[in-house]
C-alpha cells in the first residue's frame, strides 16, 4: 500500500477529527490545524515531486485487481491538483487565525461556538472530498467523494446562520443535488453500457459499443452534472447567488478550489472517456467557453460588491479553462491547465484581500469606501498583483496562462472564441480598476455599514494573520509569472498525458492492453 | 417486468420535475428526494433485472454459466440510498433554518442574494 498516495485522503480525516476533539480549546485548535495544513503542504509537495520523478502512481484499494476494485491514482494532473489544494488550505488556515474572530463575535457567543465546533473539522474534511475526487480512478467512487465535499460545503455555507447564507446555501444545496443526480444517471448509463466503472477500464470499453451515439448522450449527462459544479454558461447562476454569503475565508476556499473540481471532472472524462466524437462534444464545449467568458464577464461589470465582481469572474474564468478543454490541442491543454494553476491561487488571494479591505474600511461595497491607497498603500499593491494577473496584464501569471491557450486558439484558427478571450481580458480589467477606482482611489464617502467591527492596521497583531496568507500567494503569483518555464514543463506533461490516455490505461490496468 | 419498471420511473421523474418546479420549498425537497429515488431505480433496472439467480458459481463448474442477478449495481444503489439519506436529512433541517430565519417558504421570493 502506497501510504504518500492516500496520506491527501486521509491525512485532512485525522485533521479534521484532531480539530474536532479540540474544539473547546480555541488557541489548541488552531494550533493544530496551521501545523497540520503545514504538513498536508509538506504532502502535497512530496506528491508531486514523486510523480514528477517516477511518473504515475497508483494503488488497489484491497489488492483487488485493476478493474474489479477502487482504483486510487496520481497522474500530473491528479498530483498538481492536490497540490494546489494544500497551497490553498495552508492559506486559509492561516488566515481563518484572524479572520475568524473579530469584535462583535467573540468566544462567548453562540455564533462563535457554532463556528468552532463545525468550521476547522467540516474545512477539512472537505479538503479530503476535493482530494478523493482528484486521487480517484473510479467513476462511482468519485461520485462518493463529490458527495462528500457537497455536504461539507453547504455546512461551511450555512454557518454563518444569517439571512443571505441561509438563503445562498438553500440555492447552492438545490442545484448540487440536481447536479448529483444528473451525475449518478450518467454513472448507472455508462454502467449498463460497458459493465465498468474503472475510469481507465471505461476508456477501453466504450471504443468497443456499436452505437456510439447512445456513448454521446451519456457524455451528454457528464457535461451537464460537472458543468453544473464547474459554473459554465447556462448552468452558472447558483454561483454569483450563494459565494458572497459566507465568511470569506470560507468564500476564499469555495471560489479557488470548488468549480475547479468541476472543471477537473470535465478535462478528465472529456479527455479520457468521452473521446469518440470529438467533432461534437468538443464544439459544444468550445461554444460554452465562449460564452460561459463573455456572459462572466458582463456579469461582473454590473455589480458593486467585491465578492460578487469577483464571484462572477470566477465564471468567466472557468470559460478559458474549458477553452483550452475545448480546442483539444496539447498546446491548449496545457495553456488550461496552467490556467487552473494560475488561476486557483488568484482567485483565492483576491477574496482573501477583499475579506482585509472589509476588516480595516468595514464593507464589501465599493461604493461606501474609498481612499483605502492613503492608508494602505501596501494593501494597494497586494490587490494589484492578483488583480492585474487575472486580467493578464505580463509579466504576471494571468498573462502567460492567456497567451498558451490563445496561442493555441490561433494554431487551430478559432478566431472567433480568441477574439472573444482577448475581448473578455479587457473587459476583466475594467472591472478590476473599477474596484481600484472606487475602494482605492476615490474619496472616502464614509457609507461603510460595519464600522463597529473595523480593526484597522495591517500588521498589528489582530489583522497581522491575514496579511501574511495574501503576501504569500501574492508571491506564488509572482513566482509563476517571472519564471513560467517549469510551470509551463509540468503543464505540457500533464497535457502530454491527457492526450494520450494509453498511458493512463496502461498504468491502471497494468499493460494489458 | 423491465417495461413496468421503466414506466414507474418516468413517472418518477415526471413527478420530481413538476415538484422541483413548484413554488413551496417543502415541494421541491420531496422534488429532489423523488429525483434522487428515480435515478437509483433506473440504475437498477439499466443492469437487467434477473429474479432468483444469486452470482454464485455452481459446483463443479469453473464460471457462471446462466443469468444471474448482477451484485454491483445493488451495492451502488445501497451507497447512493444512505448519501441521498443524510442529504435529505440536512435539506430538511435547512429549509426548517430558512422557513424560521428568512420567514419564507415561497422559493420565488428568496430573492435576497440574487443580483
Amino acid at each position: 500500500m502506497n501510504t504518500l498516495l492516500v496520506a491527501p485522503i486521509l491525512f485532512p480525516l485525522l485533521l479534521g477529527l484532531l480539530t474536532l476533539a479540540t474544539w473547546r480549546y480555541k488557541k489548541v485548535q488552531e494550533l493544530i490545524n496551521v501545523a497540520g495544513a503545514f504538513i498536508f503542504l509538506y504532502i502535497g509537495f512530496r506528491l508531486v515531486s514523486e510523480v514528477l520523478n517516477n511518473g504515475m502512481m497508483h494503488f488497489q484499494a484491497g489488492s483487488w485487481e485493476a478493474p474489479f476494485g477502487i482504483t486510487i491514482i496520481a497522474d500530473t494532473f491528479s498530483a498538481i491538483m492536490v497540490l494546489i489544494t494544500t497551497v490553498m488550505a495552508f492559506a486559509t488556515s492561516i488566515y481563518s487565525v484572524s479572520s475568524m474572530k473579530n469584535k462583535k463575535r467573540l468566544l462567548s457567543d453562540m455564533v462563535g461556538k457554532k463556528r468552532q465546533f463545525a468550521y476547522y473539522p467540516l474545512l477539512n474534511i472537505m479538503y479530503m472530498g476535493i482530494n478523493g475526487a482528484f486521487l480517484t480512478g473510479d467513476l462511482f467512487n468519485m461520485y462518493v467523494w463529490f458527495e462528500v465535499m457537497l455536504i461539507s460545503s453547504f455546512i461551511l455555507l450555512s454557518i454563518d446562520g444569517t439571512k443571505k447564507a441561509l438563503e445562498g446555501t438553500f440555492k447552492y444545496v438545490t442545484i448540487n443535488l440536481i447536479s448529483s443526480a444528473f451525475f449518478l444517471l450518467g454513472v448507472g448509463f455508462l454502467y449498463g453500457l460497458t459493465g465498468t466503472l474503472n475510469m481507465a477500464d471505461l476508456a477501453v470499453r466504450v471504443t468497443e459499443i456499436e452505437n456510439q451515439a447512445l456513448v454521446t448522450l451519456v457524455a451528454m449527462f457528464f457535461l451537464v452534472s460537472f458543468g453544473i459544479k464547474a459554473a459554465v454558461f447556462p448552468l452558472f447562476f447558483w454561483l454569483p447567488a450563494s459565494y458572497h454569503t459566507p465568511p470569506i475565508s470560507i468564500a476564499a476556499i469555495f471560489a479557488g478550489m470548488l468549480t475547479k473540481v468541476g472543471v477537473y471532472s470535465l478535462i478528465r472524462v472529456f479527455t479520457l472517456i468521452f473521446i469518440q466524437d470529438v467533432g461534437f462534444t468538443h464544439t459544444i464545449l468550445l461554444w460554452i467557453a465562449g460564452l460561459t467568458m463573455f456572459v462572466g464577464v458582463i456579469g461582473a461589470a454590473s455589480q458593486y460588491d467585491m465578492r460578487r465582481i469577483l464571484s462572477f469572474h470566477i465564471i468567466s474564468q472557468i470559460g478559458y479553462m474549458i477553452l483550452g478543454l475545448a480546442l483539444y490541442t496539447p498546446l491548449a491543454l496545457a495553456g488550461g491547465i496552467f490556467y487552473i494553476m494560475h488561476h486557483i491561487i488568484v482567485k483565492g488571494n483576491l477574496f482573501l484581500v477583499a475579506g482585509l479591505a472589509n476588516r480595516v474600511k468595514g464593507s464589501f461595497e465599493i461604493r461606501n469606501i474609498g481612499e483605502l491607497v492613503n492608508s494602505y498603500p501596501f494593501l494597494g499593491v497586494l490587490f494589484l498583483i492578483p488583480a492585474l494577473s487575472l486580467a493578464g496584464i505580463p509579466p504576471l501569471s494571468g498573462f502567460w496562462a492567456k497567451f498558451f491557450v490563445i496561442k493555441a486558439g490561433l494554431e487551430v484558427q478559432e478566431y472567433f472564441v480568441v477574439f472573444v478571450a482577448l475581448l473578455v481580458g479587457l473587459l476583466t480589467l475594467f472591472s478590476m480598476m473599477k474596484i481600484w477606482n472606487e475602494a482605492f482611489w476615490k474619496k472616502d464617502p464614509g457609507k461603510a455599514e460595519n464600522t463597529d467591527q473595523v480593526i484597522p492596521g495591517l500588521f498589528n497583531r489582530h489583522n497581522i494573520f491575514m496579511t501574511i496568507p495574501i503576501i504569500l500567494l501574492a508571491m506564488i503569483t509572482l513566482t509563476i509569472g517571472f519564471f513560467p518555464e517549469p510551470f509551463f514543463q509540468i503543464a505540457e506533461r500533464t497535457a502530454n498525458e491527457l492526450m494520450n490516455p494509453s498511458i493512463y490505461i496502461n498504468t491502471v490496468l497494468g499493460g494489458t492492453q | 417486468m423491465e417495461s413496468l419498471l421503466a414506466i414507474l420511473i418516468g413517472g418518477l421523474f415526471a413527478s420530481a420535475i413538476y415538484m422541483i418546479l413548484r413554488r413551496s420549498i417543502i415541494k421541491l425537497i420531496i422534488g429532489l428526494s423523488l429525483l434522487a429515488h428515480a435515478s437509483n431505480l433506473l440504475i437498477f433496472t439499466i443492469s437487467s433485472t434477473v429474479r432468483g439467480k444469486a452470482p454464485l458459481i455452481q459446483e463443479g463448474e469453473k464460471h457462471i454459466t446462466e443469468a444471474v442477478a448482477d451484485p454491483l449495481p445493488q451495492a451502488l444503489i445501497l451507497t447512493a440510498i444512505v448519501i441521498g439519506f443524510g442529504v435529505t436529512a440536512f435539506t430538511i433541517v435547512l429549509i426548517r433554518q430558512v422557513y424560521q430565519i428568512v420567514g419564507q417558504s415561497d422559493a420565488n421570493e428568496l430573492t435576497l442574494t440574487d443580483s
